[in-house]
């Protein structure tokens, strides 16, 4: 029973963790699939989360969480100006972008502070539980006894997979991330379709970041996106370049966060830090042993000619 | 590709213009704008110990690194993995320093930066090699190889490498003869940065008159072209290009380690690796220009934090700073079509 207790504890540990991920990761993997990698989702990460503990303090966690995805989004507008319209390298742009919402959030924060000091604690979202579901053990205990915001990323998986293969847009958008010069034959404009891409990337990114405050901490720290906009692009390696992939790649690398509290309980022996390193070297190995198989878009980070 | 007068104006005007709507940022926060920017300026170039101790002392590590990014970036080799060859180079530096002292004496030196080019260099050519044999993009595997180094250099603090009394999440402090020289007595400039400029006209020399450099320029031109038309073997040297590049960063690691702190720890490098990319791309990735860029951004950051220190204005607005920076010279091209560097992947 003891046991029981214990796992589910992990699991639960491993889908809060998972859940900022999830949302960025699936913003990286529609940028991807449309052919462009965005390694600007870190910046669009932590101004999600500033964003959100400011709004939410004032009006509350829901208005919070979507003021996070708005400030996401406004970067990835940033970044879809420089990479789509004015045709400049992705990673550089990736690069700067993230530069630019860090360095923002971390003046903006001080400033906060040093005039009204230091933002109490916001209210965040408390596990919701369902009826039946939240009583199932192990299961119940792990998936169906979190906030709110991890249910919403729970429907945008089918969603984004059904958006992607299923309607005209998602088929649209993955012919430009694989052959550029047939989606517009085909009458589309890649310009447009990866404009969407990256707002869309962007807003999910934002909203990632967020739940980090409205959904977790509570409190903003600089710099408290540490890393995850980089985490989620190897998600989404790992995953395959498809939702159901990135699913379980979040989940993979959300567990290995989650064992920090299990090796605690139980005790173990391995250094932490090694433990933290393998979910990178996984992504590595992974990569590799997929070689043959090409599952990346084929036109992933070109820079097109046309906008 | 040489730095004309054009992309000299151009360059200059994005600066200006980055500082001008920074400026207007910390005056609309309500901050002492005068204040702010005295304090700045004394801190980064207003006495001998501002430009020695604080501006060229941070200048060393983005010179080297913003060459790093510059050789594999010129070669059409994104390797975004410098913070991990950086770490890798440290740690190789320190543990060499802190076992071989004793055996070896005035000859530590030496060894450590030599054992922090190889292990920049092993930690680039894994990349390498995923790339060569498992056709693994070098944009996700520098990156990935980042954070297994971070994490590497924290098992190593708590582990191997840690301090005898086990209190700190540190290693011992290297000995005063395994330090690289202070060049100038009461400053805090190290003889890494004499290396840094050594190795920016190496670079120089290398990309302008070498056969191995024009290979590098062909096959980052174009893959396709160098390939056919100039019969290189564009796959070899992009693998040379990224280990090189590697252990370019590696030496950097090692000098930062030798030269500044004398002790490996966790947060050694605040994104060193990824500011390099914005001091390699307003350097146009050219060498010469680059140690004009890194010195720009070792004043920048010297400026910021007596900025902070001084006039409580936070050091966060020189990252913004750096950030319109790069910006703007992404920008510039595209409207102006003045600065026609060459790009990977460009059209």
């Amino acid at each position: 029973m003891a046991e029981m207790v214990l796992v589910g504890n992990f699991l639960e540990a491993a889908v809060r963790s998972a859940t900022p991920l999830g949302f960025a990761a699936l913003g990286a993997l529609i940028a991807e699939r449309a052919g462009v990698v965005n390694i600007g989702i870190e910046g669009s990460l932590v101004c999600g989360a500033f964003a959100s503990f400011v709004v939410a303090g004032l009006l509350g966690p829901e208005v919070g969480f979507l003021a996070g995805g708005l400030a996401g989004m406004s970067l990835g507008l940033v970044f879809a100006v420089f990479v789509v319209a004015l045709r400049a390298q992705q990673i550089i742009v990736g690069a700067a972008v993230s530069m630019l919402g860090l360095g923002l959030t971390a003046s903006l924060h001080r400033i906060a502070v040093s005039s009204t000091g230091p933002g109490a604690p916001i209210s965040t979202f408390l596990p919701l539980q369902v009826p039946v579901l939240s009583g199932i053990p192990v299961f119940g205990q792990a998936f169906i006894s979190q906030p709110v915001t991890t249910y919403l990323l729970y429907a945008l998986f089918p969603l984004v997979g059904w958006g992607l293969y299923r309607t005209v847009g998602g088929i649209a958008l993955r012919a430009v991330g694989e052959q550029p010069s047939a989606a517009v034959s085909a009458g589309h404009s890649p310009a447009r379709i990866q404009c969407a891409a990256l707002l869309a990337c962007g807003f999910l990114s934002g909203l990632g970041g967020a739940t980090l405050v409205v959904a977790q901490t509570g409190i903003y720290s600089d710099g408290m996106s540490a890393g995850r906009g980089y985490i989620a692009m190897a998600i989404v390696a790992l995953g395959r370049w498809t939702p159901r992939g990135v699913a379980a790649g979040a989940l993979i690398f959300g567990g290995v966060s989650a064992l920090q509290f299990l090796t605690q309980a139980v005790n173990w022996r391995v250094p932490y830090t090694i433990v933290l390193a393998t979910p990178y070297l996984l992504t590595l190995v992974a990569m590799a042993a997929l070689r043959g198989t090409r599952v990346a878009p084929a036109a992933l980070g070109q820079t097109l000619n046309r906008p | 590709m040489k730095p004309n007068m054009a992309s000299l104006l151009a360059s200059t005007g994005v600066v200006t213009c980055a500082l001008a709507v920074v400026a207007l940022g910390i005056a609309a926060a309500g901050y002492d704008l005068s204040g702010a920017a005295r304090a700045a300026v004394e801190g980064a170039v207003g006495s001998p110990f501002a430009v020695l101790s604080a501006t060229l002392k941070r200048t060393a590590p983005f010179l080297m690194l913003g060459l790093a990014v510059a050789v594999a970036f010129r070669a059409g080799v994104l390797n975004i993995g410098a913070e991990g060859q950086f770490l890798a180079g440290a740690a190789a530096a320190c543990a060499v320093g802190l076992f071989a002292t004793p055996v070896l004496g005035r000859a530590t030196l030496l060894l450590e930066i030599a054992a922090g080019m190889v292990a920049g260099a092993c930690w680039a050519g894994i990349a390498a090699l995923l790339k060569r044999r498992f056709a693994v993009a070098e944009v996700v595997s520098t990156l990935l190889l980042n954070f297994v180094a971070a994490n590497v250099v924290a098992y190593l603090v708590r582990g191997p490498l840690q301090e005898p009394t086990g209190a700190y999440p540190q290693s011992s402090m290297l000995e005063p003869i395994a330090r690289l020289p202070l060049l100038i007595d009461g400053q805090r400039l190290h003889a890494g940065f004499p290396i840094a400029l050594i190795l920016a006209l190496a670079t120089w020399w290398f990309f302008r008159s070498t056969a191995a450099g024009f290979r590098f320029r062909m096959t980052g031109s174009g893959r396709a072209a160098a390939a056919s038309a100039g019969l290189i073997n564009v796959n070899a040297v992009q693998m040379h290009a990224l280990i090189a590049s590697g252990a370019i960063a590696g030496l950097a690691g090692a000098c930062e380690i030798t030269g500044v702190t004398y002790v490996l720890y966790e947060g050694l490098s605040p994104g060193y690796g990824y500011t390099a990319i914005a001091v390699a791309m307003l350097g146009g990735l050219h060498p010469l220009a680059i140690v004009a860029s890194a010195t720009l951004f070792g004043a920048l950051g010297a400026g910021a934090d007596a900025m902070q220190r001084n006039a409580g204005v936070p050091a966060g607005f020189a990252v913004v700073a750096a950030a319109l920076v790069v910006l703007g010279v992404l920008a510039i091209p595209r409207t102006l079509r003045l600065l026609r560097p060459a790009w990977p992947g460009r059209p």
